[in-house]
């Protein structure tokens, strides 16, 4: 029970933070810092893609796309895409809050290559510039990028497929640096039985982002090569097959599913125990089922792609490898809940995110098993049945995960403390508004309505109507969580080094940690949710 | 048709694939109220009440035989979800002979249909009620979709390669279809309808379009019969006939205008220019916008491309 | 920076950290190239034809020549970092500008076929064995580029006398390096100019 409200790290009050000028942060080797540098960065793009979101939304009130026209509204969905899936939601939890986290977590000084930490971060600037250039041409093909529309769109796809790459280099290098961190770094003690739960999400991540990556970024080379040099492997007209792309694509766009949701139940698994002072219940079975996650995601990948002829053979066996993969996530939401049971809960807004993560997470995962099964998956497939289905796992998932995270550690990152009456305010207003706009989807899904529809039957008009009003909701209080952590960051109260009074060593370190962490590395001697009273 | 969950199939096969989706709702809302409940029961009954009692929690890391439970469990039902899935589906995909054949060409952004006896049509698909109904699937430019929400079913239309669906309609009506595969601008306007007639009315149809046109049609004046095939042959898809801008040119007011085109000749609106921009599209492309439109040389008959020009003449 | 250390307190911690970085970089690159090796597969079982014929327009001469220069190469830097470990620096590097000389004949054999195949009208957008073999001999090639300026690097850190038998981390992890790239080279050879 060491270190519960006492640190054992007194730190000069500004920590990592002291040296300022912008060399000290465009070339710093601290982990903390590159880590801060793109969660300003993730957090930027949400916002943009988000302000995309309220125009698609905005569009759809009507039934004829008279606000800004069918092309615009294919622009729109597009970027709001492109941007939240590879600009925010990739690399936000494991490359900003995972950078800053996993070695302190460890017990570390730093990541085991800090040079190629900030080389990596500099390698996905260079790819959002890249992306942010492509829109002399705005891209009209959807996040998925499907061929041939996407080899003949006269938008500057080219450019873009390149900015794609470039990210997926820096999430590559940043996903190898953590899986050798978690390797060779842990302090003294620190077994992988000792390791809280989300470094052993991260590492499955981390083993997710090197392994399907460069599937991805070969993929985008040979569509760039394709409208540069006519290479045809995906040109029906040169012998090549449009579906092949689709594989290729699905290979790692469904197991990136998996980098999005496995570092937010890394989170929630952390803030659970905390704010109940219970141990984490099943402490093995929530960290092997990241692992069992991250190998089965990569058997699945062809329930995106059941209405694109593959033989019913190959459609039957992927469709009962994706009922599989659900197994796991199940047993991290039991355990979660049995977490609780007998606890001492508060409801601080790290953890009603946590909890919210939980709610929204059981509505995703309870209708995934629509689109699992084959015959259902027919009739829902690229309806807004789908659209409903991954915003409640993403953003009522990783985007929930991610908000508890930044709460959680906040205090730790600035050394401030957050108003806790604006932050459950706006909790509260997210909550709503996320419901009314993506419930409503279901419905219209399972009306028929199709997805990237900028023009629809007027017959759907109601539903989109009250989802265009959550959204509105759902978007004000995101404003006002955003206002409240840069009123933390100015002038929120100080922090001391463990205001939850968590046992994970990130919080023997000062908030804000100094630069190389802790003054002395800490030795392990027991795992990190020895919460409660043995025998009790 | 149109009740809050869209139940209400067009077939036993869709009313099938109903009975699946109540099956996964009904498992799935048990599981929902078991895990909700117990995440809001427990969050309630264990709030800390007063602030300082906090590690007299009991120290429970786990339990096997409850882990191993709901392992199991949970694996049960999805492998019970997933043969039902597949069955369903599979009795879907069953070839059946004997069936009415339809081929249907996507492109952007229309449906061509042809039957096997030479009947061609734009975005509207006649046939008889039940009699099963092989759909044959192509694409000519990029990946479209054919959704028949009514029917529960969809397939993917791909450039280079067929796909087919069978479906089986119970009950004669208007039926719509949406292309649900991303296309481009046009995307979401590409619809069209299956048309599920009586046996005894396809078979006067039949032989009534066998008969092009038929004597009824002689005596339609020519302007109305324009409008008719503008309508059915998928034009006010791309095209508006009001104030409005679509995809394409708007076409109230072409006639007799000044048309600018790409290139920056100036051409006059007058029945050869309409008649050329039908059956070749690209030689006349207008400037500001795509040169995306598919010819009609084959689709629609010299005969009635003068009655859609008739047509257009009094678009004032 | 100041106050941090990049260097990690113990050498053989960073020793091991390093070998493990490069293992699961070279398990990305195979995914890289997995990728087109299987689009190789798909097509060539739907095309067997095209790829026989096809295939008969490169030069297995030329071919076979870089294979023997490539593999001539690894054996250089096999001799360079046993130097090393040797405590040798010197014939470390004589080793290593060996390994990037032939490197550098590896490319200009290369040049010159993809000159003649351009010369007999063979571009990537010509069919899609040409598209493999451009985009495979490319990758790889750009591959070969990197693999130079690694190796460039590990010369001028051993000129500066920074490499010992206590510390030649960057002399076994390059060579690791280009062992996958000679390695990959091995499969594409018969895969693309000895089509059975």
């Amino acid at each position: 029970m060491t270190g519960i409200g006492q640190p054992e790290t007194e730190g000069n009050g500004r920590g990592y933070l002291a040296e300022r000028g912008w060399r000290s942060w465009a070339f710093t080797l601290d982990h903390k810092r590159v880590g801060a540098m793109y969660l300003w960065t993730t957090i930027f793009f949400f916002l943009v893609g988000g302000v995309f979101a309220l125009l698609l939304r905005l569009e759809l009130l009507s039934p004829q796309a008279k606000y800004f026209g069918n092309h615009a509204y294919n622009v729109f969905f597009t970027l709001h895409g492109s941007m939240m899936i590879f600009l925010f939601i990739i690399p936000a939890i494991p490359s900003g809050l995972g950078n800053f986290f996993i070695p302190l977590q460890l017990g570390a000084r730093d990541v085991a290559f800090p040079r190629l930490n900030i080389a990596s971060y500099w390698v996905f600037a260079a790819g959002f510039l890249v992306v942010i250039g492509s829109l002399v041409a705005p891209m009209d093909t959807g996040w998925t990028f499907y061929t041939p529309y996407s080899a003949k769109s006269a938008a500057a796809v080219t450019t873009l497929s390149l900015g794609i790459f470039l990210l997926g280099m820096s999430s590559i290098l940043t996903g190898l640096n953590f899986i050798v961190t978690i390797h060779k770094l842990r302090a003294p003690g620190m077994t992988w039985h000792r390791m809280p739960l989300f470094l052993w999400s991260m590492y499955a991540t981390s083993i997710i982002q090197v392994i399907a990556t460069p599937v991805v970024g070969v993929t985008f080379l040979l569509l760039a090569a394709e409208r540069v040099f006519g290479v045809g492997f995906f040109d029906p007209s040169k012998g090549g097959d449009p579906v092949l792309f689709q594989h290729f694509f699905w290979f790692y766009s469904h197991p990136v599913v998996y980098v999005m949701i496995l570092p937010a139940m890394g989170i929630v698994s952390e803030v659970i125990p905390v704010f109940s002072r219970k141990p984490i219940f099943g402490y093995k079975a929530i960290a092997y089922s990241s692992m069992a996650i991250a190998l089965g995601g990569f058997l699945v990948w062809g329930h995106h792609m059941f209405t694109s002829g593959m033989s019913p053979l190959a459609n039957a066996i992927f469709s009962l490898m994706t009922f599989f993969v659900a197994v796991p996530t199940a047993v991290k939401v039991f355990n979660w809940t049995a977490t609780l049971y007998r606890g001492s809960i508060t409801f601080e807004a790290p953890m009603l995110y946590a909890l919210t993560f939980i709610f929204l997470f059981i509505v995703g995962g309870l209708t995934g098993p629509f689109l699992g099964a084959l015959a259902t998956n027919v009739q829902l497939h690229d309806t807004y049945f789908v659209v409903a289905h991954f915003h409640y796992t993403m953003m009522g998932g990783t985007v929930m995960g991610f908000f508890a995270g930044l709460h959680y550690w906040f205090p730790k990152m600035t050394g401030r403390m957050l108003n806790e009456k604006v932050a459950r305010a706006a909790w509260a207003l997210i909550f709503v508004g996320f419901n009314v706009t993506f419930f409503t989807m279901f419905i219209v899904g399972v009306r028929g309505m199709p997805r990237r529809y900028a023009e629809y039957l007027p017959k759907f008009q109601l539903e989109n109507v009250i989802s265009t009003a959550g959204s509105a909701v759902l978007a004000l209080g995101i404003l006002v969580m955003c206002w409240n952590l840069l009123q933390g960051l100015r002038k929120g109260a100080p922090a001391s080094a463990n205001p939850w009074r968590a046992l994970s060593l990130e919080w023997r370190a000062a908030s804000p940690p100094a630069t190389e962490n802790f003054d002395e590395v800490p030795v392990v001697t027991e795992w990190p949710y020895g919460y409660g009273t043995p025998k009790a | 048709m149109d009740n809050i969950l869209a139940f209400g199939a067009a077939s036993s096969q869709a009313g099938r694939v109903d009975a699946l989706f109540v099956m996964i709702a009904v498992i799935g809302g048990f599981f929902f109220f078991l895990t909700q409940g117990l995440l809001i029961y427990f969050a309630v009954k264990y709030r800390r009440r007063q602030p300082d009692r906090d590690n007299e929690t009991p120290a429970i890391t786990g339990s096997p035989l409850l882990e191993f439970l709901w392992i199991l469990i949970p694996s049960i039902v999805v492998v019970v979800i997933f043969y039902y899935g597949w069955r369903v589906y599979t009795d879907q995909r069953i070839p059946v002979a004997g069936a009415t054949e339809v081929h249907v060409n996507a492109r952007q952004w229309l449906y061509e249909v042809k039957y096997p006896d030479g009947r061609t049509a734009i975005n509207e698909i006649r046939v008889p009620a039940g009699k099963s109904v092989k759909f044959i699937l192509s694409a000519s430019d990029v990946l479209h979709g054919f959704y028949l929400p009514d029917f529960r079913v969809k397939m993917d239309m791909i450039p280079g390669r067929v796909t087919t669906l069978w479906v089986q309609p119970d009950r004669p009506g208007s039926y719509q279809i949406f292309c649900t595969v991303y296309c481009g601008t046009g995307h979401s306007n590409m619809l069209a309808r299956l048309i599920v007639m009586p046996q005894g009315e396809y078979g006067e149809w039949v032989e009534h379009a066998g008969r092009e046109g038929g004597e009824g049609a002689e005596r339609e004046p020519l302007a109305a019969r324009g409008e008719r095939i503008l309508k059915s042959a998928g034009c006010l898809n791309c095209h508006a006939v009001d104030g409005k801008e679509k995809i394409g040119p708007n076409l109230r007011g072409l006639y007799g205008s000044k048309v600018p085109l790409e290139g920056g000749t100036i051409v006059t609106g007058d029945e050869e220019y309409l008649r050329e921009s039908i059956v070749d599209p690209g030689a006349k492309v207008v400037k500001g916008y795509p040169n995306v439109m598919p010819t009609f040389k084959a689709s629609i008959p010299p005969e009635d491309v003068k009655a859609v020009v008739e047509y257009l003449k009094t678009l004032k | 920076m100041s106050g941090h250390t990049d260097e990690h307190a113990d050498p053989a911690v960073a020793f091991e950290a390093a070998k493990l970085g490069v293992w699961t970089f070279l398990a990305t690159e195979v995914l890289l190239f997995g990728a087109l090796f299987t689009a190789y597969t798909v097509f060539r079982m739907k095309y067997p034809e095209m790829f026989r014929v096809e295939h008969a327009k490169l030069d297995r001469v030329l071919g076979a020549a870089n294979t023997v220069v490539l593999i001539t190469s690894s054996l250089m830097v096999v001799l360079g970092v046993d130097a090393i470990k040797r405590g040798k620096a010197r014939l470390l590097e004589a080793y290593f500008g060996a390994t990037i000389f032939l490197a550098s004949v590896f490319l200009c054999v290369k040049y010159i076929e993809w000159t003649k195949e351009f010369h007999h009208g063979n571009f990537p957008g010509t069919n899609l064995f040409f598209s493999l073999y451009f985009m495979l001999t490319g990758l790889h090639g750009i591959h070969v580029l990197f693999g130079m300026g690694v190796l460039s690097y590990v010369i001028v850190l051993s000129r500066r006398g920074r490499l010992s038998e206590a510390w030649y981390t960057p002399a076994e992890m390059s060579g690791l390096y280009w062992h996958f790239v000679d390695l990959v080279w091995i499969y594409l050879f018969p895969l693309l100019y000895l089509v059975g």
